[in-house]
């Protein structure tokens, strides 16, 4: 090409020399910066989590070490899984938080199929309006909205305020500081994630398949059961991936809108940091949970690729 | 054309005035905001046909088969089938069944699964609806496939499961919108044949929406022309085509010349029509017309002889061959007539082995009395 | 069809849902009392409060910078993945980069927060950089998790888009650094205004990888709030809400409106 500058012509002859052509330059840039900085930091994580906690900076111990006879040691320690495991702690932090993330998932998936499904289905200056204000709140702080739920849920809160006005019970009902509330603020603010790939797929599905069911003689909740449903059944999986897994490993809800009883492994994990300062059992932590997040993950991908639902 | 088989009279309701339809349209209209798809259209069916409604896209046929089948509710007018009035009745307890114009398989069933849906909604038990989707399958032709995805089938494949699918319940009225319009030209036609064997071998009402012309033909016992939402014409293959009431169904279907002109003489057997571009011509007498009245005269390219002698009729013209395209049985042939008109004309190839007729030969064009067909509108 | 009455009722009780809150948010930074639950009064004296905080406003400074360095990092990091993934077909560590651009979007962010700063400390071990933490270490952190998020949009609209566009260039005899600036950048343009605005407020909007890999002096604005928030319910935190959602609101109406005159645009063109 004629109008390409000389230093281009430069740089490209350069790299050939060098043997990279344009095309591998091009894969070589996010390829290295997600290597480096999103698949190295993995490693860190597991070889920090096989040392031993000692008052330095940084606060672990070295990998590797000169024997007396000069030899190279490795260290490794499992003595942080083995507390893992014996301690219930840990094991009930994980449970719990398995447990927490799953009632909202599927919370999340009662609320929003039926928001979903209703846009899907709405005429369209009318649809771009809806999906407009489901995405709305998503742009607007995390952080705050689950704040704002401090206000609704606390014993002075609106809800209370409310009930007690009404007349419809006679003590605050306790709510701050509960799994329940936990659960409640997952649901709200994850909410988005669940509606939007399920949107994304009902919008997908052809009307004629809802007509074809009608006109062999099924009734809408008959439709809605074996052919709706079915072929939301992607949707419905990717919604509640995006939930119920960032949701195992949430820590400002349980911060805020959880009591000091409401366990959850996020919590842990942050407390074992910032608090206890043991970086080595905080890793081990991850590491577990990577394992947890990363397992459903790839059998889900395996399951869908199995029955050709992501083509 | 189907109706080239001898038929007896009684197989052809349609003829017989003191015939009960079958299902009676009565000025239905559908209106889309301010847009109207269908208007005032009446229309009766009768049993065992396998009617066609032609058009363009965009005429209303497809809003008119979704009334019939209940997805679109009429703003005017109501829908008796075999005596019942259907407005009130929603799709799904309709007796009638419709094959989609792009299937509508559920992907995520297997195709015995697809065909046994609608029995079980009926209510069927499931060894029963299973052995008669086995039925429908071998019907189509297609036993054996019963455990496959409707993704492993090919487009003809799918084509007839759909068909299976909407016949099993053995509905009163069977829709079928753009049947054959997702197939290549081939599969098309020879399923164009397959559709007639089931039909007639079932019985079942069929009402066909298709735009191609040549389907309609073929398949159709009676074919309803729509334009703009109204029925035009409604008649037997060969009556639409040879008998057009107006320019556009004689446009529609099939090719036409067609020659504005004004009545002469409209007097005993025969009548003169005095066109612009081929002056007078001397056509079969039809009645009802006033001398003076604006006509066009419509003549199929295949009533058209050609000849470098000049013809023994009243009607013959000199032209100028410009344009011959060979089309395998048949040789297409664009003359230029002395005012400059052009005119299509459409004769066997093998006629033309003794005297080929080659570009730029000057030719006659000749046509009988009773070849032309006096238009109004 | 006629249509059930189930499914608008639970519809509208979902948007309920999600808009109480925040409404209630809203309402109740404009009120006098101190007690976020009792209306005492219309009064605007949390916002002067919110105006005055000096290490409010310190730190939406830093998260505002960190914002649009991350995002525009992220946007051009993710527009390249995203490229590489539809476009290249066959390569070495394909299935690596498909991973590597689709895990953060599911990555608990403690995870990614206490790995990326136990790299940094190991690198500062070894390497002597990044020297500390701070706006450096937040900017990567947050164009790592950002940039899934803009490969993600890019990757679904460069796969909508025909690739004839670009063989037609290819043909008319463009070279694969031309395609690439003169045909599909233009093209996707859309989707890189939505993935750089959408990392833009995933890095504004982030508390927890923040608060692992930042260092002192550099406390971005969720940061200070959470400090705030952990005490409990605070006037000042919803007036700082409220601007956030106004500001939100404002420029997405401003968004829709853009969008809605283009599309109308495109259909009398067409």
């Amino acid at each position: 090409m004629s109008a390409r500058s000389r230093p281009w012509r430069w740089t490209a002859r350069g790299l050939g020399a060098l043997g990279l052509s344009g095309r591998t330059l091009v894969v070589a840039v996010p390829m290295l910066w997600l290597l480096l900085f999103f698949l190295v930091p993995f490693f860190v994580l597991g070889r920090i989590s096989l040392a031993e906690p000692i008052l330095a900076r940084p606060p672990y111990t070295p990998l590797f070490e000169r024997g007396p006879d000069g030899a190279l040691v490795i260290l490794a320690n499992l003595e942080n899984y083995r507390l893992l495991w014996a301690d219930t702690l840990y094991r009930n932090a994980y449970l719990s938080s398995i447990r927490i993330a799953a009632v909202s998932t599927v919370f999340a998936l009662l609320i929003g199929y039926p928001i979903a499904y209703y846009i899907a289905r709405a005429p369209e200056p009318r649809r771009t309006i809806l999906l407009l204000l489901v995405i709305l709140p998503f742009w607007t702080s995390f952080l705050l909205r689950v704040y704002a739920w401090m206000g609704f849920l606390q014993r002075e809160g609106l809800i209370n305020s409310a009930l007690l006005g009404l007349g419809l019970i006679d003590a605050p009902l306790v709510m701050m500081q509960t799994t329940f509330a936990v659960q409640l603020g997952i649901v709200y603010t994850y909410l988005p994630f669940m509606i939007l790939p399920l949107y994304a797929n009902l919008t997908k599905i052809d009307d004629a398949f809802f007509e074809a069911s009608a006109d062999l003689g099924a009734a809408p909740v008959v439709t809605f059961l074996t052919v709706t449903l079915p072929l939301s059944l992607p949707g419905i999986i990717a919604g509640c991936m995006l939930v119920f897994i960032p949701a195992i490993g949430e820590y400002v809800i349980p911060a805020l809108l959880g009591g000091p009883d409401t366990l959850m492994i996020g919590r842990v994990l942050w407390d074992e940091f910032f608090s206890a300062r043991d970086w080595t059992m905080a890793s081990a932590v991850a590491i577990v949970m990577l394992v947890l997040v990363v397992a459903p993950v790839m059998w889900l991908q395996s399951w869908l690729d199995r029955r050709g639902l992501n083509g | 054309m189907r109706q080239t088989a001898p038929l007896a009279a009684d197989t052809r309701p349609w003829r017989d005035a003191g015939a009960t339809p079958f299902l009676r349209i009565q000025g239905v209209g559908k209106a889309f905001g301010m847009f109207t798809a269908v208007d005032d259209v009446t229309l009766d069916i009768h049993r065992g046909e396998l009617f066609c409604l032609l058009g363009a896209s965009g005429c209303g046929k497809s809003t008119l088969l979704r009334m019939l089948a209940g997805f679109e509710t009429p703003s005017a007018g109501r829908i008796l089938l075999d005596g019942q009035d259907m407005s009130a009745v929603p799709p799904h307890r309709r007796p009638t069944n419709m094959m989609f114009q792009s299937y509508a398989l559920f992907p995520h069933m297997t195709v015995e699964r697809n065909v046994m849906y609608g029995l079980l909604r009926e209510g069927l038990g499931r060894a029963a609806a299973r052995e008669r989707a086995r039925e429908m399958l071998r019907l189509v032709k297609l036993d054996g496939f019963g455990a496959r995805k409707p993704h492993q089938l090919s487009g003809g494949q799918r084509q007839r499961v759909a068909l299976a699918r909407a016949l099993v319940k053995q509905p009163k009225l069977l829709l079928l919108d753009e049947p054959l319009g997702a197939l290549d030209k081939k599969l098309r036609e020879e399923t164009q044949f397959e559709l007639v064997r089931i039909q007639e071998t079932l019985g079942t009402t069929f009402i066909v929406v298709t735009h191609d012309q040549e389907e309609a033909m073929t398949i159709a016992t009676r074919i309803g022309i729509m334009r703009d939402g109204r029925i035009v014409q409604v008649g037997e293959p060969r009556e639409i085509y040879e008998a057009p009431d107006t320019r556009f169904v004689a446009d529609f279907i099939g090719s036409v010349n067609l020659f504005e002109g004004r009545v002469d003489v409209a007097a005993g057997d025969g009548m003169r029509v005095v066109t612009q571009d081929l002056g007078p011509v001397t056509l079969r007498h039809v009645p009802g017309l006033t001398a003076g009245q604006t006509v066009w005269v419509a003549l199929r390219p295949e009533r058209l002889a050609l000849g470098h002698s000049e013809p023994d009729t009243p009607n013959r013209f000199r032209a100028l061959v410009e344009d011959v395209g060979y089309m395998g049985q048949l040789s297409v042939y664009r003359l230029r007539l002395p005012g400059g008109r052009l005119v299509q004309a459409t004769l066997s190839s093998r006629a033309m082995d003794d005297a080929p007729i080659s570009w730029d030969d000057e030719v006659w064009v000749s046509f009988a009395p009773a070849a032309g067909r006096v238009l109004t509108q | 069809m006629k249509r059930g009455w189930i499914l608008p009722v639970l519809a509208g009780l979902g948007f309920v849902f999600l808009y109480a809150p925040i409404v209630a948010l809203v309402v109740f930074s404009f009120n006098e009392s101190r007690l976020v639950t009792v209306w005492a009064g219309f009064s605007t004296r949390w916002y002067v409060a919110l105006v005055n905080d000096r290490q409010i406003l310190q730190a939406a400074w830093v998260s505002l910078q960190v914002a649009v360095a991350s995002a525009t990092l992220a946007t051009v990091l993710g527009v390249l993945a995203a490229f590489v993934l539809a476009r290249l077909g066959r390569f070495r560590g394909r299935l690596l980069l498909t991973g590597m651009t689709a895990a953060p979007l599911v990555m608990p962010e403690v995870i990614t927060g206490l790995s990326l700063l136990l790299l940094f400390v190991a690198m500062e071990g070894v390497l002597g950089w990044p020297g500390g933490r701070g706006m450096t270490t937040l900017i990567i952190a947050h164009t790592t998790f950002c940039l899934a998020f803009v490969a993600v949009i890019a990757q679904s609209r460069l796969r909508d888009m025909d690739d004839s566009l670009e063989e037609a260039a290819r043909d008319l005899g463009a070279g694969p650094v031309r395609v690439f600036f003169d045909i599909t950048l233009p093209v996707i343009a859309p989707a890189l205004v939505a993935g750089w605005l959408l990392a833009f407020t995933l890095s504004l909007d982030d508390l927890v990888i923040a608060s692992f890999v930042s260092g002192p002096g550099a406390s971005t604005l969720p940061m200070v709030v959470f400090s705030k928030v952990r005490l409990g319910v605070s006037p000042d935190v919803n007036a700082l809400a409220t601007i956030i959602i106004a500001v939100v609101a404002v420029s997405i109406a401003i968004a829709g409106v853009i969008l809605y005159r283009q599309a109308r645009r495109r259909d009398q063109g067409g």
